[in-house]
């Protein structure tokens, strides 16, 4: 039953894509930017983690650090508009967007520093350990990502259509100007959606690192959630979920049954069919923005 | 109602709720309005007429605090709020409803609404205000939860004029309701809009190029031509005036038609 196996590990690669392809889009959909630093917003708030929970560094129980390490983040993103990207108010999105890359190779080199290049792993108490199911070995490791990966997506959808703020940082992605009129104060959603990608990166590194040792290059994976949430549909959430499960799920299954190398070229391969024929995405979210 | 400076009273003994003085807006390097002056009477309405780009839409805009004015005042309710953000003009009660109707298109007819409220925290009121914007508009209780950007032209602008009626307006301003309607729904929408004045006691400023159904409703009316206010008068009166017939209302009087036929024939060698 190794089907089921790759199955598994596949979803559990791919939650982490969607979780990350979630932070590009979030902030897409609000400002029209892409942040390109996403991938090392998720390596940060993994070696954040690490940082508090390992004994080599702070030591701290697992359970206190993982909030901890979310709300850092959280912070990080909302001061990282509050003090970077505001001023670029006005500024062409290419400008933003080199912005990002410089600030991925800031962070990687910063995070260098910090925790070394080395490989270490979280000292997480979910890693390395078995569950039997139907007499198949499956990682708690991976069977706990997808069911926080669940209720992340959950909790999202709930706080973005049950919650006033929620509803208001949609109204303000969907016509920033009508916000605007409407008295939303549109700046001070950006810099929160800011914070709601760092947090979901957080969760989404957190994540990561229960899988597996990481080192500060990891936020290039970054690219392969970036692809994702283009196949998904750029602009929806959900459609960034699906994505990253279709491109964790390719990769084990290409990597299985078809020559070595294949499972690599795989995701970009279905990324390129994906622009060719359905331009928008799997689910795209289309409406015409009128000039 | 207590006298102040900045508030006279007039013979009819309504006060002046809002007054603009020599407002100056610019984008960028262009002056968009030239030292503009108006005053708005508590419960009137009260209409800017103009052709494209004689700066009524900038003139809204500095008002609801989406552009800031280089010069002048805007004084509400005695308080000059010019350059403030458009969040405090809107908790201070000047709504703007902007041109184009300008509604969210994915989200929900009802959180459409429910974001016009968005700077009040008041639950039962805002529930009340939603019964009394579908009272006004039937049709958009019907289409509540659908999404805005599905609706036709017309219920677009209701619900951009109910979604800033959520707001809780005291002064309400209209950016070219009329745009893009057909005559029976401009007709219906400024019924609405006149019992929206006289039953809510919203004070309204109404911007409109369609000069004959904006007078019609009006209780006063200023025509602004390249950033300028050039005229301003009773609606009754600018609706008599030889000038705003010929130019705004496209009537032909005898004398009218002679010099224009003058214009034409001046016109042909070119």
């Amino acid at each position: 039953m190794d089907v089921l196996q790759l199955i598994v590990s596949g979803l559990a690669n791919g939650c982490v894509y969607g979780l990350v392809a979630m932070g590009f889009v979030l902030i897409y959909k609000a400002t029209e930017a892409v942040n390109f630093a996403q991938g090392d917003f998720m390596m940060l708030g993994a070696f954040i983690c690490l940082g508090l929970t390992n004994p080599q560094f702070m030591g701290l129980p697992f359970w206190v650090s993982v909030p901890i390490a979310i709300g850092i983040m959280g912070a990080f993103g909302y001061a990282l508009d509050l003090v970077v990207l505001r001023r670029m108010f006005g500024q062409s999105q290419v400008a933003i967007i080199i912005l990002t890359i410089a600030l991925g190779f800031v962070l990687r080199f910063v995070a260098g520093l910090i925790w070394g290049h080395e490989p270490i792993s979280l000292a997480s108490p979910i890693a390395g350990r078995d569950v039997r199911f139907l007499g198949v070995v499956l990682g708690l490791d991976e069977m706990m990502v997808i069911a926080v990966t669940v209720v992340l997506t959950v909790v999202l959808y709930f706080y973005f259509n049950r919650t006033k703020l929620g509803v208001a940082m949609q109204a303000s992605s969907q016509n920033q100007l009508a916000a605007y009129y409407m008295g939303i104060p549109v700046k001070r959603i950006h810099s929160l959606i800011w914070a709601l990608a760092g947090m979901v990166a957080a969760v989404a590194g957190i994540l990561f690192a229960s899988k597996g040792s990481i080192d500060p290059s990891i936020g290039l994976l970054g690219i392969k959630a970036f692809a994702a949430a283009v196949i998904g549909g750029f602009g929806s959430l959900p459609g960034a979920l699906l994505g990253g499960i279709i491109v964790g799920l390719i990769e084990p299954f290409s990597g299985r049954y078809m020559p070595s190398g294949y499972s690599q070229i795989m995701p970009y391969l279905l990324l390129f069919i994906i622009l060719v024929f359905r331009p928008h995405g799997i689910l795209a979210q289309v409406h015409q923005k009128k000039v | 109602m207590t006298m102040t400076a900045t508030a006279p009273v007039t013979a009819a003994g309504t006060e002046v709720i809002l007054s603009i003085q020599n407002v100056e807006s610019y984008y960028g390097p262009i002056m968009a309005i030239r030292g503009v002056s108006l005053e708005v009477r508590e419960g009137q309405i009260v209409t800017v007429l103009g052709a494209n780009g004689a700066g009524k839409t900038t003139l809204m805009k500095t008002i609801s605090g989406v552009m800031d004015p280089e010069k002048g005042k805007i004084v509400y309710q005695g308080r000059n709020i010019a350059g403030a953000n458009p969040d405090k003009v809107v908790r201070a009660g000047i709504v703007h409803v902007p041109e184009g109707r300008e509604v969210f298109p994915l989200l929900t007819v009802e959180e459409n609404l429910r974001m016009g409220a968005f700077t009040r925290s008041d639950t039962d009121g805002i529930r009340r205000d939603e019964e009394m914007v579908f009272s006004y508009f039937p049709i958009l209780a019907e289409r509540r939860a659908q999404a805005a950007g599905t609706l036709s032209g017309g219920q677009q602008q209701m619900l951009a004029i109910g979604r800033g009626l959520m707001g809780k307006p005291k002064v309400m301003l209209l950016d070219e309701p009329s745009l893009g309607l057909s005559p029976l729904l401009v007709k219906e929408i400024f019924q609405i809009v006149r019992r929206l004045n006289r039953e809510q006691g919203v004070t309204m400023i109404l911007v409109e190029q369609n000069a004959k159904v904006a007078l019609e409703v009006a209780d006063y009316g200023y025509v602004m031509e390249l950033g300028r206010i050039v005229m301003a008068d009773t609606a009754d009166r600018l609706l008599q005036s030889k000038d705003v017939q010929e130019f705004y209302l496209g009537m032909q009087t005898e004398e009218t038609q002679r010099s224009q036929k003058r214009w034409k024939q001046k016109k042909t060698w070119r």
